[in-house]
């Protein structure tokens, strides 16, 4: 009987690697999430199958069926009422449910006092992380869901650091037998110390990174799983934990690459400062009107449109895709160049276009396309910023200088849609705008969109 | 478990998930991000575990019990729900094709 249910434990770590695998490949993605959560039931069903074999008292297992019904229940109707623009908020809530079961895990087991070492010393690791990923989540989640949340981040960075000490140094007193009484305290100040440093933490840090730090956090969350299944001595937990914890490092990572920014900077909530001259200066640009952009549309053959995360906000995504099936219709090539970190997630500007069913053929990735971007005789900008500034190629004074961009200013004609003169994230001005091919259309993306599509409607062939 | 095997282990699975990750294209990245979340979900194990152990008596870690699994089933059950839910916008396309 033992040897079956880790033989199902073995079947099921195979299932979530293989699952993630599948994940490298459009077409094959869904299956691997089906074969994931497939794996996932099974564990939990051999292990619900454990708690019966083990005589867990009744009333344990009504609680337990009872909480198990409910939130597979709240976990399907969350998911039938979501938009796919909330997509990165929900999976920072769900990364904070997910800590907030490992931090209760964690509490109640130190409240049965275990004395080995090794233990102790994984219960507090594990509700140090999670509890830093419980409250980091819910501020992001809050963050990202616009609500405005500010704490003076000036004052807090001496307390920050008193906390993180204390949260080294209890453990280690607790550890190296110095303190001897009961855990039990001892691990709920623990638990509220690490609870407000997950607020600090993320604090200071700005919206437009926060997905860097959802991916962190949710590393964390990892993390802490893997030390619960070091108490538990369950593999499955070890294994699920640490490929998520290092699954999260890396998307890190490779998000603060495709931003130029080290993750340090972002952690300090600072952006890099350039010359000062580059905020004063005074841009001449010129404007264009709806119609003429149209007209653009229409005698264009090869059109690039590269969204951004203004599309997004303005949920124009739709639209887009109405036009850029208009365009075909007309015999007009259209790529969609999407930057890595284009909309609040990589690969979230994929999903909502995909949402709004453009084929997964148009969607290009910057790598793809930049060395032939003189190919496009127009480049449609609607609602991103930084990733189009030349400067970031061409003056070594600016903060983004180093950053990947599209190369939109190569192309025959540039339009920019946009709500106003402001700066994007980065907080610099965009040369591409001072550019003799680059014009620039004003308004919310959607207006615009639905603009130019009623126009181009009568406009002949 | 001892701890050199343990080591070993925990050595090969960072390696194996860093390699399996790797590969992911961008374009798959918050899809694979909430699977992966899904997957930390895992947890729930842990919880299932805790309950068992439980004194019935002691209703204070009874009921935080109950809310652990409970939290745990919907990191789970929402993760792969909605990371489903994602991916069917993909495919709904290359159907269509």
């Amino acid at each position: 009987m033992e040897n079956l249910i880790e033989l199902g434990y073995l079947i099921s770590i195979i299932s979530f690697l293989a699952g993630l695998k599948f994940m490298s490949s459009p077409k094959r993605a869904k299956l691997g999430n089906i074969i994931a959560a497939a794996g996932m039931v099974l564990v939990v069903c051999l292990t619900i199958g454990i708690s019966i074999s083990a005589n867990i008292p009744r009333i344990n297992l009504l609680v337990l069926s009872v909480a198990i019904f409910f939130g597979g229940v709240a976990g399907k109707r969350i998911e039938s009422k979501v938009e796919m623009t909330k997509m990165p908020q929900l999976v920072s809530l769900f990364n904070a449910t997910g800590g907030a079961c490992a931090l209760l895990i964690g509490i109640i087991e130190a409240s049965q006092n275990p004395q080995s070492l090794f233990l102790q010393f994984c219960l507090f690791a594990g509700i140090i992380t999670s509890g830093v990923a419980v409250t980091g989540s819910l501020l992001a989640y809050s963050k990202l869901s616009g609500k405005k949340l500010i704490i003076e981040n000036k004052n807090t960075t001496l307390l920050t650091k008193t906390i993180l000490l204390a949260l080294l140094f209890i453990p280690a007193l607790i550890l190296t037998n110095i303190y001897a009484g009961a855990l039990g305290p001892v691990v709920h100040i623990v638990a509220v110390l690490s609870l407000v440093y997950g607020i600090l933490f993320v604090a200071p840090i700005g919206g437009a990174d926060m997905p860097v730090i959802i991916s962190f956090l949710n590393s964390i969350t990892g993390i802490a799983t893997a030390f619960a299944g070091l108490v538990y001595s369950s593999y499955i937990m070890i294994v699920g934990g640490i490929i998520v914890g290092a699954a999260g490092i890396l998307l890190t990572v490779l998000m603060c690459k495709a931003m130029n920014r080290s993750f340090l900077t972002v952690l300090s909530g600072k952006i890099k400062k350039g010359s000062k001259k580059a905020y004063e200066k005074e841009q001449i640009i010129q404007e264009i009107s709806s119609s003429e952009v149209a007209l653009e549309l229409s005698y264009s053959s090869k059109i690039a449109i590269v969204p951004g995360y203004g599309l997004a906000v303005a949920q124009a995504q739709h639209i887009c895709s109405h036009l850029q099936k208009l365009l075909e219709g007309r015999d007009t090539e259209v790529h969609f160049i999407i930057h890595p970190v284009a909309g609040r997630m990589p690969g979230h500007m994929n999903v909502l276009l995909a949402e709004a069913n453009v084929d997964y053929s148009y969607l290009k990735e910057m790598e793809e396309v930049n060395e032939e971007m003189d190919s496009y005789d127009l480049s449609l900008i609607i609602g991103a910023n930084d990733v189009v500034n030349p400067a970031a190629e061409n003056d070594e004074e600016s903060p983004v200088y180093g950053m990947p961009i599209i190369r939109t200013h190569h192309s025959r004609k540039v339009v920019v849609m946009k709500r106003g003169m402001s700066t994007g994230y980065a907080g610099v001005q965009n040369d591409l705008f001072e550019m003799d091919n680059c014009f620039l259309l004003f308004g919310d993306a959607k207006d615009s969109l639905t603009q130019l599509v009623d126009q181009l409607k009568l406009i002949s062939k | 478990m001892e701890t050199i095997n343990l080591t070993y282990f925990i050595v090969f699975s960072i390696f194996l998930g860093v390699e399996i990750i790797s590969n992911v294209p961008a374009i798959l990245h918050t899809p694979l991000m909430s699977g992966a979340n899904a997957i930390s979900g895992v947890i729930l194990v842990g919880a299932i575990f805790m309950m068992i152990q439980v004194d019935p008596t002691d209703y204070v870690n009874l009921i935080l019990g109950g809310i652990a699994v409970f939290l745990g089933t919907l990191n789970i059950s929402g993760g792969f729900f909605v990371t489903a839910k994602m991916l069917r916008m993909f495919n709904s396309k290359s159907n269509k094709k």
